[in-house]
């Protein structure tokens, strides 16, 4: 058995497997960002090449940052992003404690309707949503995407975070009963600094489908001043003309944020995803 | 300062009905054990005194005053957990100070207690220290510093020395019993280790199924069990129960002998039986018999004795050492 586990076949096989899903994963990655550093020629003759002084060009970059706006646009898909981040962990964070922490009628009822939201496409209620933003004002705002963003991210978050929350000692938050702590120092102060772990996968969790929606900016906030990245790039994809170079210059700046953020993240990440399979 | 008393109290979890009437007075001063089995509802017993549940009925009071509606900071009182419960993002010092300072108390008089503490504790080394960085034993001290620091009416110790290894539960044990003596505070002490209970308490509380069995000195309890349930709960190896009928007897139901009030012979005794098993412990010697007329047998001789499996022996209970129990299972003096 322990022979079997550490035999060197089976060890290259696992790395192969791995090193195999890592090239898959990482390609297209890849691709985007070598050929944006390329002139348009190139980026057709040799998709495939990696930049070379007579092909090197910064064309593509020039014709994004020159466009003025992108700045704003980057400025919008953060503060999206990182409103939408934050209003998930703390509400999700706030029901989840109440789930796992109070006994109350309908406790296990609240639970799955909270996580119901996990199997509905929040894209359903398109029409809805859209109604409701334009009843209340909010089209064109990034209110209304934060809104939708923090309805999105929640079900998730609610469930993560509540099963972690009831692997939280039971002792320590009644030391901090007894202790004098309110209820809301014991969460703030006591409950959230252990399940760090699980807040940065939720966070990671709930990002990168923010960072990367075209659909709610594209119809909830399309005006000029609330574009996000992923929809500002759209204006170098024409019916009929495509520019590349600006198109992929402006998906290679776009991941650089998300893997800041991602990278800040990972250390806990790692730790939240492994104590969440075992226990 | 330091009395409880506990009026009829009651506790269910839906149609489970977990204590049944809980009638208790605790002096000032004293050091009180509950004891029982697992399930018995003595944890239960503990959290509501400490105000982290609520009785379904009946009355709390610390010194004379109802708790019943106090939240667990202003009832005076003190927990050490089984699992220590340290603030993990603390240091040993802001862990035993935070319950003084939520209290709103002066910084001076927060560091005053908190040496003072931790001098008793000889902890004055790690105060620095985060929880993370210290041994269990270490960490069992600082939960016990952190209630020495709110000096409350009552301590209440719920298990504290299940997760230690056992050298350093005898350590800690006397360390509890030393600062009994010199606290003089009152101390509730919830355990399912009769040793425990035993060597610590002035008082034992035996508990089964959500009642108390008996409450008394550690000697009461085992020279004089009211029940067959206390009788055997208390006493390593336990007391052996005999089926009165099987000895011709007619003034009881059962009757019960404990192991080290037994003589054994090879010549001749009351009820002779083959030894199933010997177990020598160097200062004791345990022997199980299987006896023709009181069934297994279980018998304590002190210091070494040299029994074989298999062997005859003869087994004579002392006199005046027998308890006899009626039907209920009560105990007839």
């Amino acid at each position: 058995m322990s022979k079997a586990r550490t035999s060197l076949s089976r060890t290259a096989f696992v790395h192969a497997a791995l090193i195999a899903y890592t090239l898959i994963a990482v390609f297209p990655v890849f691709l985007t960002i070598i050929n944006s550093f390329k002139n348009r020629n190139a980026i057709f003759r040799n998709p495939m090449q990696v930049p070379t002084p007579a092909t090197f060009d910064l064309v593509g970059y020039h014709t994004v940052l020159g466009q003025g706006d992108f700045a704003l646009y980057f400025q919008n898909s953060l503060i999206v992003t990182i409103v939408s981040i934050f209003l998930v962990l703390l509400f999700g964070a706030m029901a989840a404690f109440a789930l796992s922490e109070y006994r109350f009628r309908g406790n296990t009822l609240m639970g799955l309707y909270l996580a119901l939201g996990i199997m509905i496409p929040i894209r359903l209620g398109t029409v809805a949503i859209l109604q409701g933003m334009v009843a209340t004002g909010l089209v064109n705002t990034l209110t209304a995407l934060i809104l939708v963003y923090t309805a999105q991210g929640l079900p998730l978050a609610v469930f993560i975070l509540s099963e972690f929350m009831r692997t939280v000692s039971d002792d320590l938050k009644n030391a901090g009963r007894i202790d004098g702590l309110s209820e809301y120092s014991i969460f703030f102060r006591l409950v959230l600094p252990l399940v760090r772990p699980a807040m940065a996968t939720v966070a990671v969790f709930t990002m990168i489908p923010i960072w990367n929606d075209l659909w709610f900016p594209l119809i909830l906030a399309p005006g000029e001043a609330n574009k996000t990245v992923t929809l500002g790039s759209q204006i170098f994809i024409g019916q009929f003309v495509t520019n590349w170079n600006a198109v992929l210059a402006a998906l290679s700046l776009a991941i650089l944020p998300v893997l800041v953020l991602y990278l800040a993240f990972s250390r806990q990440l790692i730790r939240g995803i492994t104590s969440g399979a075992v226990k | 300062m330091g009395s409880l008393q506990l009026k009829s109290v009651r506790k269910s979890f839906g149609p489970v009905d977990v204590l049944k009437g809980i009638d208790l007075d605790v002096a000032d001063g004293e050091f009180v054990i509950f004891v029982g089995p697992s399930g018995c509802g003595k944890s239960t017993l503990l959290r509501i005194i400490a105000g982290l549940d609520d009785a379904t009925s009946g009355n709390i009071l610390i010194d004379g005053a109802e708790v019943g509606a106090v939240p667990p900071a202003r009832r005076g009182i003190a927990m050490v957990f089984q699992s220590y419960a340290l603030y993990p993002h603390l240091s040993v010092k802001d862990n035993m100070g935070l319950g003084l300072k939520q209290a709103g108390a002066p910084k001076a008089e927060i560091e005053a207690r908190t040496k003072k503490a931790s001098s008793m504790l000889s902890l004055e080394k790690y105060l620095d220290r985060r929880p993370a960085e210290l041994s269990g034993g270490q960490r069992q001290r600082v939960a016990i510093g952190r209630a020495i620091v709110r000096e409350p009416k009552l301590f209440l110790f719920d298990e504290p020395l299940s997760n230690l290894d056992a050298a350093l539960r005898v350590n800690t044990r006397l360390e509890i019993a030393r600062l009994h003596r010199e606290l003089k505070a009152t101390m509730i002490y919830v355990t399912h280790d009769q040793v425990e209970a035993m060597t610590l308490a002035d008082k034992i509380v035996v508990l089964d199924g959500g009642v108390i069995q008996q409450v008394g000195s550690p000697m009461e309890l085992y020279n004089k069990p009211a029940n067959l349930f206390v009788a055997g709960f208390i006493g390593s190896p336990a007391m052996n129960f005999i089926d009165a009928s099987r000895l011709g007897r007619s003034d009881a139901t059962t009757i019960g002998i404990r192991p080290e009030h037994m003589a054994l012979s090879r010549e001749s005794g009351e009820w002779s039986g083959r030894i199933v098993h010997v177990e020598h412990l160097g200062a004791d010697t345990i022997v199980y018999l299987d006896s023709d007329k009181a069934g297994l047998l279980t018998v304590r001789l002190f210091g070494e004795h040299h029994y074989e499996p298999d062997e005859i022996v003869h087994a004579t209970a002392n006199a005046g050492q027998l308890h006899r129990f009626g039907v209920d299972g009560k105990v007839i003096r």
